[in-house]
């Protein structure tokens, strides 16, 4: 396999697992009973695990389906269950028409910018390089994509690295003081 | 028709958390709806980095070379970033329903005046 590999079956992967990340989106977004919603934001981060295994990522894939599909969403029907006797529904605001307006001009935007305003042959691999630098291209991607992502979180951004370890048991401490009973 | 696919996926998982972030009262959906905006920038960020060379300051293969999965170490930082957010979102969250039997957006403004 090589970085520019096309062919049906990746096509019809990409085309089945986004289909189902956006309508499992949009459905978080609509339905009225909040614990419905919670089990189709599970659908959308394993259709997002899903597309990170299409773009070669499968350390990645794996850490979505740990803290995303495992803890996260865990969470969030805890709080859902303990908060469930209030019967409110998922309610929305009275301006819901001017923020979908805002959110569709956003992606009308974004696609005119992806596709239209943006030079991406100067930086894409595939019309860029060489065969012989796509060798090693492909050899970070596939062969040693684990060993690269530890020597780059443990070189270049080690300073990011230890901030973001300081910042998760920060935010642990905070949560249990938050929610102790006084 | 590769590269933008995904981003186009990207924006649209955006656009879609946007909404709800904005329109959603209850202060659990609108966390979902943030998990959601989440992981749109996550597949962007994935996929630039799949498909295209990063830009270094002396420009050469060799130097680009190493900062290839910069994508997936700006995934790992957002991931983690976002497991604190959810973990004191729900506990401030579950503060406010204890003080006041309540879990809408639009309930708690001590803050706005």
């Amino acid at each position: 396999m090589t970085l520019t590999t096309e062919s049906f079956a990746i096509d019809l992967a990409f085309w089945i697992l986004s289909i189902c990340t956006v309508i499992s989106a949009i459905a978080v977004i609509q339905i009225q009973d909040l614990f419905r919603s919670a089990l189709f934001l599970i659908v959308t981060f394993l259709g997002v695990a899903g597309l990170f295994i299409l773009l070669g990522a499968e350390f990645l894939a794996g850490v979505q389906l740990m803290v995303y599909v495992g803890a996260i969403s865990v969470l969030i029907i805890f709080a859902i269950l303990m908060t469930r006797d209030l019967e409110e529904g998922n309610p929305s605001h009275s301006f819901r028409l001017p923020v979908a307006i805002v959110a569709i001009i956003f992606i009308l935007f974004a696609y005119y910018v992806i596709t239209q305003g943006t030079d991406w042959n100067g930086r894409l691999i595939s019309e860029n390089l060489d065969a012989e630098q796509q060798k090693v291209a492909a050899t970070v991607f596939f062969k040693e994509s684990i060993p690269s992502l530890a020597r780059m979180l443990l070189t270049d951004f080690v300073l990011a690295f230890e901030m973001v370890s300081v910042l998760l048991l920060a935010s642990a401490l905070g949560a249990l003081a938050l929610v102790r009973d006084r | 028709m590769t590269l933008e696919r995904f981003l186009i996926l990207g924006a649209i998982l955006f656009g879609i958390g946007l909404y709800g972030v904005l329109s959603k009262k209850h202060a659990i959906a609108v966390l979902m709806s943030l998990e959601i905006m989440f992981n749109g920038v996550n597949v962007t960020a994935v996929a630039l980095s799949r498909y295209t060379v990063p830009y270094t300051v002396p420009d050469t293969f060799e130097a680009a070379s190493r900062f290839l999965l910069t994508g997936h170490v700006f995934t790992v930082f957002i991931i983690t970033v976002a497991a604190a957010e959810v973990a004191l979102g729900l506990a401030i969250i579950i503060a406010i329903y204890r003080t006041r039997q309540s879990v809408l957006v639009t309930d708690a403004k001590e803050l706005s005046r």
